[in-house]
């Protein structure tokens, strides 16, 4: 090999090395996807309090507690001894019906469960809007209800055919109806951890799961 | 009165993405269970729910939505799917979809016995 030629693979090597160093520490674009009251403001505090000490989302037993899309940027997660860059987007999530009477159970004037209803419509169109512009998904589920009544299989469906890496996360083990085994047969096709956001259970095994879908 | 519509294939295939929406949707409001014959894509599905969401009101509650032969083993599309396997024989039942007006999804998950009753009529 001549001396000129020997130069530029160096040369690429380098811009190789370079380039690879931006890669790994590109931020990944993590959106919380999943039904009403799954918890998914739940596990974005519990994340962001895990890596930055702060909480980023209001939580509520009240549906459609997010309305808008929320996002903590640069959270700086380790594991496994690796570390990752991520900006955590936690959306409404998305449903196909919204009742403004499902409000009034909560001590909410009229006035006040329509507006909210129609917010909960806006942040719907907002949430799907939004997958166009995530790396990565987590889907959360509420691992005590029946995961073939939870309308989450369309996005599922929107991810995998553009190829966005999924992972679905069975939330609320800390409950004692909590049933696991029931989302991963929903869904055997998928990577499923279950967690206790509000707990902060397991969310070492959660690390290493989202660390093994983005890889 | 539980009310159904059935849409085939033939009817929607030349229609663009937002027809076929716009058409399921009106049928929806218009308080009827849709049987489609075939499956839209993710893309019809996210801009179904888009619109959806646009034209909740008072009297419209949203939809439920489910692909037979997807992850339905035990909630209210498999009560329909299979008393409709009976009814709606010659059709292939594997690709179907069904739409529901929200209202009425929730009448027949409190009900399930309402279904029974409506393919009794329509036999
Ligand atoms: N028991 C239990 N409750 C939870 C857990 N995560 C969330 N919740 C509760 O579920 C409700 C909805 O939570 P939220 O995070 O607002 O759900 P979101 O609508 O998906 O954002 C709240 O009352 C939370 O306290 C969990 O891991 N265990
Ligand atoms: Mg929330």
């Amino acid at each position: 090999m001549d001396k000129a030629s020997k130069n530029t693979m160096g040369f690429f090597d380098y811009l190789k090395n370079i380039l690879s160093i931006f890669q790994f520490k590109k931020t990944i674009r993590l959106g919380l996807y999943g039904p009403v009251n799954a918890g998914k403001s739940s596990l974005a505090n519990r994340i962001s309090l895990d890596w930055l000490g702060e909480e980023m989302s209001a939580v509520s037993k009240i549906p459609h507690e997010t309305r808008e899309i929320k996002v903590k940027e640069k959270v700086r997660i380790n594991s496994n001894g690796k570390e990752l860059d991520f900006n955590l987007i936690d959306t409404p999530g998305i449903a196909t019906k919204i009742d403004f009477e499902d409000f009034l159970k909560y001590k909410m004037s009229k006035k006040e469960a329509k507006r909210r209803a129609k917010e909960a419509t806006q942040g719907v169109i907002e949430a799907i809007k939004w997958l166009e512009n995530v790396d990565c998904v987590l889907v959360v589920l509420d691992s005590t209800e029946n995961p073939y009544d939870q309308v989450n299989v369309t996005i599922i469906g929107n991810l995998a055919a553009r190829d966005i890496p999924v992972l679905i996360v069975a939330n609320k083990v800390d409950l004692r109806r909590a049933n696991v085994k029931r989302v991963e047969s929903a869904f055997p096709q998928y990577k499923v951890i279950g967690v206790s956001a509000l707990k902060g259970k397991n969310m070492e095994g959660f690390y290493k799961e989202l660390f093994d879908i983005v890889r | 009165m539980l009310r159904l519509q059935f849409i085939p294939y033939t009817e929607i295939a030349s229609l663009t993405s937002e027809n076929k929406i716009s058409k399921v949707l009106r049928i929806a409001k218009n308080n009827r269970i849709i049987l489609l014959e075939g499956k839209f894509s993710p893309e019809e599905e996210a801009l179904l729910i888009e619109r959806t969401m646009s034209s909740i009101n008072r009297r419209f509650k949203g939809i439920e939505i489910c692909s037979v032969g997807d992850y339905s083993k035990e909630d209210w599309v498999n009560k329909i799917k299979k008393s409709l396997a009976k009814m709606l024989l010659g059709v292939n039942a594997s690709g179907m979809t069904i739409i529901g007006p929200a209202s009425i999804v929730k009448e027949i998950k409190r009900d399930p016995d309402k279904i029974e009753l409506l393919t009794k009529n329509m036999r």
